[in-house]
Formats: C-alpha cells, sequence, structure tokens
C-alpha cells in the first residue's frame, strides 16, 4: 500500500521562543528542531502498516525551506522509504499549506495519507482536515489506533474523554495522535541506510499567505505568586484566599 | 449590515456550554461592526428545546435543524447547511468552538469555501472595522495577532476564555431542513466510555493536574476524592512524565503536546513547572501549586503555592472544601 505521511518540521517543546526584530515572526538563532512529535506518531503508524502487511512504500512529504531536509532525514533514517521536499514557505495559513500537500498527494498517488494531529509551532490543527477535503476524501482526526480491512480504515478516535471507533473508505487522510504508536529511535543501521535513499527536493507552487500576521507578542506576564505557606497548616489559609480573593471556591 | 454565524455544539442532544460563549463572543463583534448573529443548531431530535434560549446571550436569529442526520456521523450534512447559509446570507464571519468537532468542521469548510482560518482564539477585536483574532502560539509562548484576508472570516474559538455573557436578542427560532443526497463519508461503529460522564480538560471550569510527584498511578484516589468533594466541574489532568509512563491517558495531558487549557482554577499537585507544561495552562485564571520542592519553576506561575507533601496537603484540602461545601 501506497502512503504518505505529511510532516514540519518545528522548534523542539522544550525551546524559548524569542521575538524577532519586526515583530511578526520569531528569531530562529540558538532554536532546535525537530519533527513535529504529532508527526512523529504518523510516520510511526505508516511504518508498522507496512511492516505489518509485508509491502508497502512510505513517502515523507513536507512543505519548507532547505532546513526542513534534516528532518526528512530523520523520518528516512526511522525507515520511510522517499522523501520529498517542497521548498516553499509554510506559513499559518494551513490552508495554502494543504493545497501544496494535496497537489503532491495527487501527483504520488496514495491509499492513505497520514499527518499528525496538529503542527505544535502554529498549532492551526488544520492541514489534516483541509488535504482531506481538497481530495475530496474521508478524514479522520485524533487516531490513536487503527487497522485495515479490505478497502477500510478502522479508527479508534480519542475525543473529549471518550473513544469512538470509526470507519472509512479508502482512500483517506488520518490525523494520528498520541497512542498506539509511539516513534521509534532510527537505528545506526537505519541512519546509514537513509544517506542512500532519495530525497527529492522540488520549488512548490504555494498561495500566497491570506492569515496575516500582524504581530506576534508575548503573553502577558502572570503577576507575581506567593507561597502561602508550608505543609498542611497552610490549607485553610490558602482555601481562604481562593474563596474571598480568587473568588473561585 | 454585516451578519455572524455563530456555530453551536451539541454532544448527546444537549447544548454544550461553549455554543453559548461563541454566541457571545459574536454578539461582541457584530456589534462593534453594527451587525447581526445567527446561531446554528444541529442535532438530533430534541437539540432545538434549548436553542431559543441562546437569544438570552445575543442571537438574533436561530437556525434550528433537528433530525439524526445531524446527529453523530452527521458532518456532511452540518458541513452542507453551513456552506448553504454561507451562500445565502453572506456571512462575514463564522465562529467555531475549538473543540475537537469545531477543528475538524472548521477546516474542512475553510478548503470547501476556500477561505483562511484562525484556530484557537483567545481574543475577537475590532480595529478600523476589521475583525483582528489573537491566537497563541507555540501552545502560549507567544500571541500572534492575525487578521483574515477572505470572506467569511473563519474562527475557532478557545472553549472557557471567552464569558457566556447576556445580551438579550430576539432569538428568532428557523428551521433548516435536512440537505439531501448526502453521504456521511466516515461512520461511527462504536462509542466506548460513558457518554458525557466525563468532562474533558479543556471545558471543565476548574482542573487538577497530577504530576510525577505522585509516584504513582495508584495515588490517584488522592486527586479524584479532592475532585469529588470540588464537584461536578472539576476534571484531571496530567503532566507530559506521568502520561509518557503510562500512569494516564494521553486525553487528559495538559501541555505543548497535550491540550491547552484555560481554567478558573488550576490546581498542580506534584508537577515541577516543565516549560511546556506552562505553555498548555498558563492562561489560567487561578493557578495554585503544591510541590516539595520550594524552588520548582511551578511556582514562578502559581498565583498561590504551598511548599509540602501533597500526600498530606491534597486529602486536607479535599476535607477542608467538603467542609466548605457543606456550608
Amino acid at each position: 500500500m501506497k502512503t504518505i505521511v505529511c510532516m514540519k518540521r518545528v522548534p523542539d517543546t522544550e525551546a524559548r521562543i524569542r521575538i524577532a526584530a519586526g515583530g511578526a515572526a520569531i528569531d530562529p538563532s540558538g532554536i532546535k528542531y525537530v519533527i513535529s512529535p504529532y508527526d512523529e506518531f504518523a510516520i510511526e503508524a505508516a511504518l508498522r502498516l507496512k511492516e505489518s502487511r509485508g509491502e508497502g512504500d512510505v513517502t515523507a512529504v513536507t512543505l519548507g525551506d532547505a532546513g526542513s531536509a534534516e528532518q526528512l532525514r530523520s523520518a528516512l533514517a526511522m525507515g520511510v522509504d522517499n522523501a520529498v521536499l517542497l521548498k516553499g514557505e509554510a506559513t499559518m495559513d494551513g490552508l495554502a499549506t494543504a493545497k501544496a500537500l494535496a497537489a503532491e498527494v495527487k501527483e504520488r498517488g496514495a491509499e492513505l495519507v497520514f499527518c499528525g494531529m496538529k503542527a505544535i509551532d502554529d498549532d492551526q490543527q488544520q492541514v489534516g482536515p483541509m488535504v482531506a477535503e481538497l481530495l475530496g476524501w474521508p478524514c479522520v482526526t485524533l487516531v490513536t489506533e487503527f487497522s485495515i480491512e479490505g478497502e477500510t480504515i478502522l479508527c479508534h478516535r480519542e475525543v473529549e474523554g471518550r473513544v469512538e471507533v470509526v470507519e472509512a473508505k479508502l482512500p483517506a487522510v488520518v490525523t494520528v495522535t498520541k497512542g498506539a504508536y509511539e516513534p521509534r529511535y532510527p537505528s545506526l543501521k537505519g541512519i546509514m541506510a537513509a544517506k542512500r535513499k532519495p530525497l527529492e527536493e522540488k520549488e512548490a507552487a504555494v498561495a500566497e499567505s491570506r492569515l496575516r500576521i500582524r504581530e506576534l507578542a508575548y503573553p502577558p506576564e502572570r503577576p507575581a505568586g506567593r507561597i502561602v505557606g508550608e505543609g498542611v497548616e497552610a490549607v485553610e489559609e490558602l482555601v481562604r484566599l481562593l474563596r474571598e480573593e480568587a473568588k473561585v471556591l | 449590515m454585516p451578519k455572524i454565524l455563530a456555530v453551536a455544539e451539541q454532544r448527546d442532544g444537549a447544548l454544550r456550554n461553549v455554543s453559548r460563549e461563541v454566541v457571545a463572543a459574536a454578539r461582541k463583534v457584530a456589534d462593534a461592526l453594527g451587525g447581526e448573529v445567527h446561531a446554528l443548531v444541529l442535532g438530533p431530535a430534541g437539540v432545538g428545546d434549548g436553542a431559543g434560549d441562546l437569544g438570552r446571550y445575543g442571537a438574533d436569529k436561530v437556525w434550528v435543524g433537528e433530525d439524526d442526520a445531524f446527529g453523530p456521523q452527521g458532518e456532511e450534512s452540518v458541513l452542507r447547511v453551513i456552506a448553504d447559509l454561507v451562500a445565502e446570507q453572506g456571512y462575514h464571519s463564522i465562529f467555531f468552538p475549538a473543540s475537537a468537532q469545531g477543528k475538524e468542521l472548521a477546516p474542512r469548510l475553510a478548503a470547501r469555501l476556500d477561505v483562511p482560518l484562525a484556530t484557537d482564539a483567545t481574543d475577537l477585536s475590532v480595529e478600523d472595522g476589521e475583525l483582528v483574532v489573537t491566537r497563541p502560539v507555540y501552545a502560549g509562548k507567544a500571541l500572534a495577532r492575525v487578521v483574515l484576508e477572505g470572506t467569511p472570516r473563519l474562527v475557532s474559538l478557545r472553549p472557557n476564555v471567552f464569558l457566556a455573557e447576556e445580551s438579550a436578542r430576539a432569538g428568532a427560532v428557523e428551521r433548516v431542513a435536512v440537505p439531501e443526497g448526502v453521504e456521511p463519508r466516515v461512520r461511527l461503529r462504536e462509542v466506548r466510555a460513558a457518554a458525557g460522564a466525563v468532562l474533558d480538560v479543556t471545558e471543565a471550569p476548574i482542573v487538577i493536574g497530577g504530576g510525577r510527584g505522585l509516584r504513582g498511578p495508584e495515588n490517584w484516589h488522592l486527586l479524584e476524592e479532592l475532585r469529588d468533594a470540588i464537584g461536578p466541574g472539576c476534571a484531571l489532568g496530567a503532566s507530559r512524565a506521568v502520561v509518557d509512563a503510562g500512569w494516564r491517558p494521553h486525553g487528559e495531558q495538559v501541555g505543548q503536546t497535550g491540550k491547552t487549557i484555560a481554567p478558573q482554577l488550576y490546581i498542580a499537585v506534584g508537577i515541577s513547572g516543565a516549560i511546556q507544561h506552562l505553555a498548555g495552562m498558563r492562561t489560567a485564571k487561578t493557578i495554585v501549586a503544591i510541590n516539595r520542592d520550594a524552588d520548582a519553576p511551578i511556582f514562578k506561575v502559581a498565583d498561590y503555592g504551598i511548599v509540602g507533601d501533597a500526600f498530606e496537603i491534597v486529602p486536607r484540602l479535599a476535607a477542608a472544601i467538603r467542609e466548605l461545601r457543606a456550608g
């Protein structure tokens, strides 16, 4: 089965975000970049599917600048077969990104597209469903585990306190969240093999962003808090403060 | 006159709280624009019972569709209804709840209408006649103020952030028909865990977060007792360390790789406060931290902290709140 994983290069979760001069972008200096964690689950899901079927072809696709090749190499080292770097700017306008990705899916052909449930930089959580809609395919979001039964994909979704079991006909797009697909670490063999795997680079036709960033700002500092006290003796005072000062109890 | 459509959300036939928040937020923006608010309530039979009530929160008109076609796996029908209303009414903006469902419907509608979408707004303003959306990025490490170039402007609103303030309007109910020839693309086979029994961390006004300081999943009864003392409206969350260790399900994870929450009160128990956790809960109105380590970063964001042993403090806190509740 031919599958495509859409992934994104993002700042590591531990990164301190600094706003660049001009105020509409972040300062990339000193930031360590990684594959967005949910995209790692998506890669793992695609690899497990290929392994369980004993056949298949997994392609990782990303829209981004030249630096994104580093994350595609990591995906190749994890075990994907091919990688495609669509060179262009991935803006906050998820629809512009989804159009570029959907065009690549159409061109390569695939029966299943995996995305992370969101990228942890822009937090827009929209590319997966948009790709599905642009292709006219069903979309199942927030998938923790899935299986293929003939021409149908059966998915477990984790939705706000409950688990839904849903099915959709292939081809389909699924967005993956934390669940059964704890990503593997690339083995030394995988890292060596990745060097010989194809990493195709091509210019992408990306529509201009229609989501204009006027400015980025730091969140307001929280007013300095206080230590109410130590140990159980402080509980009474805490309850009083929550009730009378914060008025939340 | 600019019109804003506020899409309500139901679960098991009842309107979710966030629906009132979305209508009230739409009201404020409509007032600034000199426009009107339409609410949309779609769901199985009975869902329309509380629909007129949305007038109290500022809806001039409430579109209501009651049919099983709008129930589970009804997303295609819902999308069709919205797309048809857009064609007929020419909405200036459409506001969705940034719930699991809203975060799936809104992007699909955006792709269908070929307009941009801003997800998870935490503030809305009108500046020089233009809608400006504030939304957290990098899980709240920064805030972006954005403008959408497309009509309708699609925005999803983070639950618990916008106040469901009353601002009475007519709330005139008008029925919408079930669109014909719509086939679900995804079929629901089964729902596990009790319907509506568990309050999600993103929706709960009070959240108790547990961390590694609790030493093991067997000690979660401490937090459950505190939750029960506080009452309905309180949900349990967890740090990434705890979820990675398999102590708690991912659905409870608060942080950059989990959920971002904005409750009235967040009580962090045995959580040190890694940057990725702080990002997910720093917009809580009031933060309480209980931790043995006086130097833990969580105390830097906490309004109130108690340094000490959670195993002693939490039961005492539960008892004090029970006493308070008993009155």
